[in-house]
């Protein structure tokens, strides 16, 4: 879980200057944060228990920043980048990091899109020349691409094609958005992800990946000095080649109309039920708002102790699971979510208005200071258990710096989770448990009738 | 989010070693308990995963998935303290504590922070040593266990897995699933798991990894206080010891969903076998974890036909298989049939080349680190170790094992796993599977 505020600290970015947090954090790494004359961010995160390290990065691209008509562009771009540069060709940087006993894989979201490699820490400068060389020299055929647009559609089939519940998720969040792209799937549609080519692929990328549009996270065994010197013999050399235009998407219009979604499917054998609500994000949160938020989500839905799981599960005994949940880390909206799955002979209705009773009750009396102490304290534990994964730590400053936060907000969050009252979880559930910006989804079993044609 | 691949490499081996993980110590209690330990106090945390022998294949033969919902159970209330309780204590102190079942053994994993280890240590000993599986909780489990066993009856994954086991070991546990059927997790009650985890939770069948911030006094206590009190011998019946069977045959299954799932596999090799070593080589050249094995390059880049291919070894305590698994579109699903079938054909009878074991040998060896970055990550090796009986010594010697692997070697490993023919499963759309065999 990740969530964090507004914050400024070691914002201002002197060119080449390295600016270490260490004194921040209580307990936490010394994570040093430095930008090069190129525009690229570096963040370096120590953590010298194993001599391994991670190496990410992160370009501030993703789904939302397609056009029109081209969903799934970033995703199939990011399949794209593993096929060679002038310099490395073919398939030479995954032959490499395997060789080297690397792991390696890249993902990509609404907001961002990540490369990471995890390899013993001697290796580190070998695969920075490799990934300083595709950040602008990428060289694509068509005799890769084509057999890779494969690829992404069989991934969307295992993803969604081939499973309900996925499908009605991307119905909910297609019409939780009226306006802004954050309503496409990050995979595209797939009547467009067939039509992308290697011409827009190509297209894309010359936008997006350029020095002064990424993030360099480093964490594991090395200091920030030596891995400054890396990347100044790396990536330094990298000439930015574009300028970044403001990420402005459309924004939402004021949403006035409760929505439904039904998805209905003949292998459905469990029915289930989930509201998304629109909310704000840690980025456009005011103060101390997502981290209200966060602690409403876990007195909500966290573990058999929440609210919802007492009342659906334990006490009425009319579903056999529920879940509460905040998705924050994103630069223009956040989601807050809630879910419930009825048991055999209860209706969807009856788990949906039993859900509506505890929103209601949460709305109309907050929450006790026992319920914000357990979640409060499992939301910071959750900071603690953290530092034990070098990668679990240099995704969170990921995911934070490219969604418009800072180091020093990542590095504060928990002292943020501890100030928040139950005076600021009750007006945030006032203000965001508001039917009108919300979607609600049913998924039911749907028997095939004769004669009638499914895709 | 979305990866590129859901397989990322899951290695085992070593060329630079995490200082933590060599230094492993040997620590056994006053009362006689052994754990593997790993200490360090740089996060303030401790991870304490444990085995116990049995798992599933230990269910009565009318009480498919016993083992599964016994270790659901486990926090589900014990001594005094009834489910509600029970969870509120693990929840206010933020300690994380689950069990699974696999088919040969009980896994069991805590978390918790150092500052909360006396709560943690305390909740775990009544959970181990005086469950209740009450009523209530037990019906709320099984009402969730039904749901889950009907969604599988739509799943193409998991109906092509179940397929598979049930053809592999006929009249065998492993044969059976895990999770039960309807009929016999209908049956199970608190009696059942009450018998079952008399049988299954003791001292003779326990292996124990520790890793984090904690000295060795309380260690000492922390094992005794927990297992100490377990009774001393565990009763497992007897399991036969069987290779998979169906080989040659290829079962399918309808369903209407737009990409057929694939799994096959045949015999593997056992753990102790010389060649296992050769065997886990040529399994990664074929199809193991990389971006670079045969498999993927020929299913997944050059022809388009997959998202995701791949082969694993499995150890059992009574068999050993290879098994791998892709899914595709319904009009390929031969063809990526055939081309796995023809690599695997290809590898039994030419081997690797030179080229291709070196690399593999470097990527096994020097991966290993990148499998002990975590606490929980070294707590598991502990209790594999363990399991694997490899003597505590074996991260020193794993690279050189590797690198003892000859190319004659490989390819006779390659020749035994890969050229007795494959058992295959495949689920789809009626023109998909039809084209691959009769349904059966």
């Amino acid at each position: 879980m990740i969530a964090t505020a507004l914050a400024r600290g070691c914002a201002s970015f002197l060119a080449l200057s390295i600016c270490t947090s260490a004194a921040l954090a209580a307990g936490g790494p010394a994570v040093s944060h430095f930008t090069l004359a190129n525009g690229l961010e570096v963040v370096v995160i120590p953590d010298r228990r194993a001599p391994v390290v991670t190496h990410m990065v992160w370009y501030r691209v993703g789904s939302a920043d397609e056009t029109a008509g081209k969903t799934g562009l970033a995703h199939f771009l990011e399949h794209l980048r593993f096929k060679g540069t002038e310099k490395k060709p073919g398939n030479l940087f995954s032959q490499t990091v395997a060789t080297i006993g690397g792991q390696e894989n890249a993902f990509t979201s609404s907001d961002y899109t990540g490369y990471f490699q995890r390899v013993p820490k001697e290796r580190l400068k070998l695969l920075m020349e490799f990934e300083s060389d595709r950040m602008t020299g990428l060289v694509l055929t068509d005799a890769v691409v084509k057999p890779e647009l494969d690829v992404v559609l069989e991934e969307e089939n295992s993803r969604v094609a081939n499973n309900p519940g996925a499908r009605l998720s991307q119905q909910v969040t297609a019409a939780l958005y009226l306006n802004h792209p954050y309503g496409r799937p990050v995979i595209g549609w797939r009547n467009e992800i067939e039509k992308l080519t290697r011409a827009d692929a190509l297209e894309f990328y010359k936008r997006f990946y350029t020095p002064n549009n990424a993030i360099l996270i480093v964490a594991g065994d090395v200091d920030a000095g030596e891995v400054k010197t890396m990347v100044d013999e790396t990536y330094g050399k990298v000439a930015r080649t574009t300028e970044i235009a403001p990420r402005q998407r459309p924004m939402e219009p004021e949403q006035v109309a409760p929505r439904t979604v039904t998805f209905a499917d003949p292998r459905v054998t469990q029915p289930s039920v989930q509201r998304q609500y629109l909310v704000p994000s840690s980025t456009t949160a005011a103060p101390g708002e997502s981290e209200a938020l966060d602690v409403l989500a876990h007195v909500l839905g966290g573990g058999q102790n929440s609210r919802l799981y007492r009342a659906l599960v334990l006490d009425k005994k009319i579903a056999l699971s529920s879940s509460a949940w905040y998705q924050g880390t994103a630069l223009d909206y956040g989601t807050m979510g809630v879910s419930g799955v009825p048991k055999e002979g209860v209706t969807l209705a009856q788990v949906e208005d039993a859900i509506d009773g505890i929103l209601a009750e949460v709305i109309a009396n907050g929450v006790t200071d026992e319920e914000m102490k357990r979640s409060k304290d499992r939301l910071v534990a959750d900071a603690v258990y953290a530092q034990d994964s070098q990668s679990t730590l240099a995704r969170w400053y990921g995911a934070a710096l490219t969604t418009g936060l800072t180091v020093e907000a990542v590095k504060a969050w928990p002292d943020r989770i501890k100030a928040v009252t139950t005076t600021a979880i009750k007006d945030a559930a006032g203000k965001w448990f508001d039917k009108r910006r919300s979607v609600t989804g049913y998924l039911i079993k749907d028997a095939p009738r004769p004669g009638e044609k499914r895709s | 989010m979305i990866l590129r691949t859901l397989f990322a490499a899951v290695a085992f081996t070593l060329a630079a070693l995490p200082a933590q993980a060599t230094n492993i110590e040997r620590i056994v209690s006053p009362g006689g308990i052994e754990a593997w330990v790993v200490r360090d106090s740089t996060v303030p945390l401790i991870t304490v995963d444990f085995s116990f022998m049995g798992g599933s294949s230990q269910d009565p033969d009318d009480r498919g998935g016993t083992a599964s919902i016994m270790t659901s159970m486990i926090d589900e209330g014990a001594g005094e303290l009834d489910a509600k309780a029970f969870q509120e204590r693990l929840e206010n102190k933020a300690i994380e504590f689950n069990m699974r079942a696999g088919r040969d053994s009980v896994r069991g994993n805590l978390r918790t922070l150092a500052e909360n280890k006396d709560e943690a240590f305390e909740l775990l000993r009544l959970a181990l040593n005086q469950p209740r599986f009450d009523p209530e909780p037990l019906e709320r489990i099984r009402a969730q266990v039904l749901s889950g066993l009907r969604r599988e009856t739509t799943s193409p994954n998991e109906i092509a897995s179940k397929r598979w086991w049930q053809t592999a070991y006929p009249g065998h546990p492993y044969g059976r699933p895990s999770s039960g059927t309807p009929d016999s997790v209908a049956a199970i009650t608190p009696d059942d798991l009450r018998t079952y985890s008399k049988k299954i939770l003791a001292r003779d069948n326990l292996k124990i990894g520790i890793v984090g911030d904690i000295d060795v006094p309380t260690i000492h206590k922390l094992l005794d206080q927990v297992f100490g009190g377990l009774p001393v011998k565990a009763n497992l019946r007897g399991i036969p010891n069987v290779p998979p069977q169906g080989v040659g045959k290829r079962l399918t299954a309808q369903l209407d969903v737009p990409q057929s799932v694939v799994m096959f596999g045949g015999p593997g090799i056992a753990r102790k076998d010389p060649d296992f070593m050769a065997a886990y080589v040529a399994n990664h050249i074929l199809g193991g974890g990389s971006f670079s094995s045969r498999l993927y390059r020929e299913v997944r880049e050059v022809r388009g036909l997959a998202y995701s291919v791949y082969t694993s070894l499995s150890w059992m305590q009574n068999s050993a298989i290879f098994f791998g698994s892709t899914a595709t579109r319904a009009d390929r699903t031969l063809q990526a049939i055939e081309l796995i079938e023809a690599e695997i054909k290809r590898i039994a009878n030419e081997g690797p080349t030179e080229k291709e074991l070196a690399e593999a040998k470097s990527y096994l060896s020097s991966s290993f680190a990148l499998g002990l970055d975590t606490s929980g990550k070294i707590a598991g090796q502990l209790v594999q170790m363990q399991l694997d009986d490899l003597g505590i010594d074996y991260i020193d010697r794993r690279a050189a094992l590797i690198d003892a692997v000859t190319l004659d070697a490989a390819k006779r490993a390659a020749k035994r796993l890969f050229d007795g023919g494959l058992l295959i499963s495949v689920v789809g759309k009626p023109d998909a599977v039809a084209a691959v065999g009769p349904a059966n």
